[in-house]
């Protein structure tokens, strides 16, 4: 139990994928233009992570070593395009903000990343929950960056204003307010971790 | 025996100090901050004051309570970043976006980086390219220089010079006749930011400043030649001659502030002489084409803070040892 | 179950079956979802449709023009007379806070100086700066122009198809672009119900 516990939260604090690992910058800084938009992507990411995790601690047997990253990624490729149709059918506007990065989960390094470092050695179970600790460390780390910029940048957070419509930083909700934010998040989060150590 | 302090060489002081520098600047920023003051009125105090203060505060308070070191207002560079923001700033903005402004020069460009001398980008720039891109509205409504009578916030306000300068460039050439007279943008009386509008004041600043070896020739010439002379090439049609839009393009907006005051800030400048006038005609490049193909019609800011950037590597660029071989 | 060897049979089954699964699952999730895709883009070009023409009769084009951040495709309802009835912005990425008011700045009927919906379109829409008498949005002056383009091609396109040509305005300080014969589709929609809509196969309502 306490296995599958340290497992599950590995990725939410101590690995956690933006801030612990450093890996997926890129939708990190190109989707967090608001919290909803941080966070759809977040559970996008989830649901490839968990349903790649399951189905490649299945087939750790049956993948040959030498074409294991093939396998891989046509496991990973074929959940990303199952997502994408998906969201395309029943959430077209999410899908039209996220635009290339939802195919882009395809070369996450985090997806990879655990395929290669944790799925291919462990049981279904605990690949599963690795899935979802990675996964909701990733969606808590772009919702919340996703809100500060939202804030800063707009002065609301999940579309409801905060305070006065006249505000709005705009470098927040443009590139080098992405990374402005991601780079001072990132700070405190370590400082909070080595606290808590 | 007991008053003989034994202590490693030097042991003589030249007088010169952080301090003093600092307040060298500072009086030589004056003359273009009474031209202001006649200019804008009570706006330039204003701004000016709002922005002194909240970098002066910021400052402290990062000091203090974040790096937890002594705090180094004393060293008065804290007030001429505030200054230095102010002067880049249209004179009648909104006194929050001042202290945002003023926030994010001391504790982004500079106290992030470990406080003064430690940060690659100018402080004072960073702050206004940060308001720059953020409130891009506010942050291109210029009021005009009418004097004294304007009140801060009714202020008239009124396409700039450079404005003009853009549509021409882009092809327009019937707006020549907009442009000011080019007496009026020598001694001041054109819309812009705070600082610049008299490039006389600027450049008496920036001699007075070569003169008393806080800053050397190197940049502020490079620049500006390497802008004259790009605009000696590519003058654009409408103008009587290629000096006029020589003179209009190193007088208009903020190329005097930025290549005497702005770009020669000791931090984020090369130290060798080479490197100081690459570093400048590097400046004066990017301005030129900013302002010709950009979206942008000033690119001074933009300019020094990408030439800071290269900073470390210019510094590579070394003077031969004293004594050493060829 | 041992893990199987790398032997050039075994990868080339198991990449083989794991391919085939894969295509497999694809195939039955598309077919699954293809109709409800359908009907997602099908929906939104007639909730466009609608929109665009305010509920009166007449003609929606779609057109496209380069924007600051990339394509801004729109479409834009006239009248048999050639007034603006409105217009809708399918597809745009410009400066969030900026040039994204394209959406709304040229709509609000509070401010004649900028809103074009009532206008009578020319094919020579041009904002203030260069000309025109159409209020460019604050500090998104390239949007702006990009967005009267679109509109001013509409129209030209609109014009073409009714065998008349007019001249468009590009303005002399703008690129002058030329439009692909497929990046302006006419819908003619008369009136705000199906009724008769040429595509037939839209008309599920």
């Amino acid at each position: 139990m306490s296995n599958a516990w340290k497992t599950l939260t590995n990725g939410i604090f101590k690995e956690n994928p933006t801030f612990g690992l450093v890996l997926g910058m890129c939708p990190t800084l190109a989707t967090t233009t608001s919290a909803v938009n941080g966070m759809s992507m977040g559970l996008a990411t989830l649901f490839v992570l968990v349903c790649s995790n399951v189905v490649i601690s299945m087939l750790k047997n049956v993948i040959p070593d030498k074409v294991r990253i093939p396998a891989f990624i046509v496991v990973i490729a074929t959940f990303v395009s199952i997502l994408q149709l998906v969201m395309q059918a029943y959430v077209p506007a999410i899908y039209a903000t996220l635009g290339i990065f939802i195919p882009l989960i395809v070369v996450n390094c985090i997806v990879l990343g655990r395929a290669e470092a944790f799925a291919c050695k462990n049981s279904i179970g605990l690949s599963a929950l690795d899935g979802i600790g990675m996964g909701l460390g990733f969606t808590l780390s772009l919702t919340l960056i996703g809100a500060i910029r939202e804030i800063l940048g707009t002065g609301c957070v999940f579309g409801q204003h905060l305070f006065s419509d006249t505000y709005g930083a705009l470098i927040f909700v443009l590139a080098p307010g992405a990374f402005i934010c991601l780079g001072y998040v990132m700070a405190l989060v370590q400082k909070c971790l080595e606290h808590s150590k | 025996m007991k008053n003989l302090i034994v202590a490693p060489a030097p042991h003589a002081h030249s007088g010169d100090s952080v301090r003093r520098n600092m307040l060298l600047v500072i009086a030589a920023l004056m003359p273009a901050y009474a031209v202001s003051l006649v200019a804008f009125g009570w706006g330039a105090l204003i701004t000016t004051l709002i922005s002194v203060a909240a970098c002066c505060i910021t400052e402290w308070v990062i000091a203090k309570w974040v790096l937890k070191q002594r705090p180094t207002l004393c060293d008065c560079s804290a007030i001429l970043t505030g200054l230095l923001l102010a002067f880049n700033l249209p004179s009648n903005l909104p006194w929050w976006i001042i202290v945002i402004g003023a926030i994010v020069a001391i504790g982004i460009g500079k106290m992030t980086y470990g406080g003064l001398g430690q940060n690659p980008f100018n402080p004072a720039l960073v702050g206004r390219v940060f308001l720059l891109i953020s409130f891009p509205v506010q942050m291109t409504t210029w009021p005009r220089p009418l004097g004294f009578s304007s009140s801060y916030v009714d202020a008239t306000t009124g396409a700039t010079p450079l404005a003009a300068m853009k549509q021409i460039v882009k092809g327009n050439a019937d707006l020549v006749s907009q442009l000011p007279d080019l007496k009026d943008a020598f001694f001041g009386f054109m819309g812009g930011s705070l600082g610049e509008v008299s490039a006389l004041a600027l450049i008496a600043g920036g001699i007075f400043l070569i003169g008393m070896r806080v800053i050397t020739w190197h940049i502020p010439v490079s620049i500006l030649a390497t802008i004259a002379l790009f605009a000696w090439i590519a003058t654009p049609e409408g103008f009587a001659c290629s000096h006029e839009y020589i003179l209009y393009t190193l007088l208009t907006g903020g190329i005097m502030l930025g290549a005497f005051f702005m770009a020669t800030d000791y931090v984020t400048s090369p130290m060798t002489a080479w490197g100081k006038i690459v570093f400048g005609i590097g400046i004066g490049l990017i301005v030129m084409v900013i302002r010709t193909w950009g979206a942008y019609p000033e690119g001074m800011s933009f300019a020094i803070l990408i030439m800071n950037a290269t900073v470390p590597l210019l510094n590579k660029i070394r003077p031969k040892r004293f004594g050493g071989g060829a | 179950m041992a893990k199987l060897e790398s032997s050039f049979k075994n990868m080339v089954l198991s990449l083989t079956l794991i391919t085939l699964v894969a295509a497999a699952g694809l195939t039955a999730v598309y077919m699954v979802t293809q109709g409800q895709i359908e009907a997602q883009k099908e929906q939104a070009q007639n909730a466009a449709r609608v929109a665009v023409l305010n509920g009166q009769e007449g003609t929606a084009i779609e057109c496209t023009a380069d924007g600051f951040g990339g394509p801004i495709r729109l479409m834009v309802g006239f009248a048999a007379d050639g007034t603006i009835l409105g217009y809708e912005v399918l597809e745009q990425q410009e400066t969030p806070g900026l040039g994204t008011h394209i959406v709304d700045w040229f709509k609000d009927q509070t401010k004649p100086g900028q809103c074009i919906v009532g206008r009578q379109a020319t094919g020579q829409l041009t904002v203030s700066k260069d000309g025109g008498d159409v209020d460019a949005i604050t500090a998104a002056t390239i949007s702006s122009r990009a967005f009267l383009r679109a509109i001013n091609a509409a129209y030209v396109d609109w014009k073409g198809q009714q065998g008349e040509q007019v001249e468009a305005m590009t303005g002399a300080s703008l690129r002058v672009e030329t439009y692909p014969a497929d990046s302006c589709k006419g819908h003619h929609h008369e009136g705000a119900c199906c009724g008769h809509c040429e595509r037939k196969e839209a008309c599920h309502e």
